[in-house]
């Protein structure tokens, strides 16, 4: 037995499925711009990953919004805490926090979702049917997915900005008892533009990350229920693996802009 | 001399070492109807598949019209398979959408036909299945096997396409029903005059429906013609086929115990 045939294999292996996924990825994005597009459906996704999103992102945002404040607490009481608390809560909300987390949530709610359901058209020949019906897999379940993504993350986590900095304004005001008036004004005073929108870019790059992973794995996944299963966790972790690489590689691009 | 409606040349495929179709050549002239039969797992799935180009064979060439559809372009794959309607084994319904909404899949995204339109035609054709009204509105999990099989069957026919695909249309029904459908696809055939293409293990039905038999084993075609012939085929295979024998030339894979 060679011993370099497992690791050729395996090196093949990556490649082979990189540039699967590189043509998948080219192919959707080229049906999500070119017509016909099935406009119920886009809707259709957009509520489901923007509107039946926002509890659980909202509960993640301000609760991680709220232990920021206090942890900037303790760790800042001794300098004039007052206005450090408002400062990293909002910087670390809008920059890091709100948009990681809430990728996070939806690539286990929406990519593992998508992941399933694709997987079981693809097993139970749902997908094939589309095909002899003249109507394009790719057009028809993949483009809306990706576009909704794109689109309802930003709006989500721009939503999920205000209330994680709203747990921070609960704690410092109601437990640790500071000035409602000051902590607003030093909020808005810290905030730029680039902040908001560079937690922006972040979400949207998260949420075609999140649709793309899980309908690659959803779409491509074979065998049974078993195949379904593993369609569904590769598309969970492959999502956040992605998602916290490229929350590292935005972040760096934003601080040579 | 008119050309067959559909035409295989020396197709082959493999699955990893497995080889499946070894050499298939069939000619399927328009208007007739051709039934394959064969054990279970010879491949006839498979065949309907490659024809159908949700498999690509490894060899031979395939051509509908005269066309050789192999390598097509998407686009123009789509304009071939406008004209083919496909029931498949297990069904394969669209469970996001209803009863209905399936029957009329093929005239709304593939005619463009509108809604209303689109339902009345899904309705007739549910009904010449024997299907009633209640039914439209019900989602396919909420059907049993057989009833689900006939709405597949009813989508299939929907567009009134030129060729036809049955894959064992009558597996999971009563008697009965098993018959209404037979002549279903004989009037399918002689008044729309469709190609027909089925795959049955059903003899009874296969005398009933097909003008010719072809019978598939071990990755060929070991035996073909008119349906009234194959009683004194003098094939072995054939013969013990027919007759549904343990004993004889096709030996199962299975060991005593
Ligand atoms: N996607 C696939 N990957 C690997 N092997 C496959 C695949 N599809 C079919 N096969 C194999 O090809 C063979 C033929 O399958 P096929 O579905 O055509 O059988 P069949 O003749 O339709 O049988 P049945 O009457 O039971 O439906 C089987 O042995 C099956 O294991
Ligand atoms: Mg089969």
């Amino acid at each position: 037995m060679n011993p370099f045939r497992p690791i050729g294999k395996a090196i093949l292996g990556f490649f082979e499925s990189t540039g699967r996924l590189i043509v998948f990825t080219l192919t959707a994005l080229s049906h999500c711009v070119r017509p016909p597009f099935y406009l119920r459906l886009h809707g259709q996704q957009m509520i489901d990953i923007g509107y039946y999103s926002l509890p659980v992102v909202g509960m993640t945002t301000l609760f991680a919004g709220m232990a920021l404040g206090l942890q900037t607490y303790a760790g800042f009481s001794r300098f004039s805490a007052e206005d450090a608390i408002a400062k990293v809560v909002a910087l670390g909300i809008t920059r890091e926090l709100g948009p990681v987390l809430s990728g996070l949530m939806v690539a286990g709610r929406i990519g593992a979702a998508m992941a399933a359901e694709l997987g079981t058209m693809r097993v139970t020949e749902q997908i094939d049917a589309l095909d002899t019906l003249s109507t394009n897999p790719h057009k028809y379940l993949i483009a809306p997915r990706i576009i909704a993504g794109l689109t309802m993350l930003p709006l989500l986590v721009f939503v999920g900005d205000i209330i994680g900095i709203f747990g921070g304004y609960v704690v410092s005001v109601y437990k640790l008892g500071f000035n409602p008036g000051i902590y607003l004004s030093e909020t808005w005073k810290v905030l730029e533009f680039k902040d908001v929108f560079s937690g922006l870019v972040k979400a949207a790059a998260f949420g075609f990350i999140v649709t793309l992973m899980g309908c690659f794995h959803g779409y491509n996944s074979r065998g049974g229920a078993q195949g379904v299963g593993a369609a569904t966790t590769n598309a969970v972790v492959s999502a956040s693996i992605l998602i916290l690489v490229f929350n590292y590689v935005i972040t760096e691009l934003f601080l040579k802009i | 001399m008119t050309s067959p409606k559909i035409k295989l040349t020396n197709v082959c495929k493999r699955f990893g070492p497995k080889v499946v179709l070894d050499g298939i050549n069939l000619e399927v002239a328009a208007g007739e109807s051709l039934v394959i039969i064969g054990g279970s797992g010879s491949g006839k799935s498979v065949t309907l598949k490659c024809i159908l180009g949700l498999l690509t064979p490894d060899e031979g060439t395939i051509e509908i019209d005269g066309e050789p559809v192999i390598g097509m372009k998407r686009a123009e794959r789509e304009r071939v398979n406008r004209n083919i309607g496909m029931l498949f084994q297990g069904g394969a319904l669209f469970d996001s959408l209803k009863i209905w909404e399936n029957v009329a899949f093929g005239l709304i995204q593939g005619q463009g036909k509108n809604r209303v339109e689109a339902k009345a035609i899904a309705m007739e054709k549910l009904a010449a299945v024997g299907l009633g009204p209640e039914v439209a509105e019900l989602a396919p999990a909420e059907l049993s096997g057989g009833m689900q099989k006939r709405v597949g069957l009813a989508r299939a026919i929907a567009t009134e396409p030129e060729i036809i695909f049955f894959d064992e249309p009558t597996t999971g029904l009563d008697p009965i029903m098993g018959d209404v459908i037979n002549d279903l696809i004989v009037k399918c055939v002689r008044e729309l005059g469709a190609t027909a293409m089925s795959i049955t293990h059903d003899m009874a039905s296969a005398r009933k429906i097909s003008d010719r038999i072809a019978m598939l084993y071990k990755g060929k075609i070991i035996w073909e013609g008119q349906t009234a012939e194959i009683d004194n085929a003098d094939e072995a295979h054939v013969d013990q086929f027919i007759h549904g024998r343990a004993e004889g030339p096709i030996q199962m894979e299975l060991r005593r115990l």
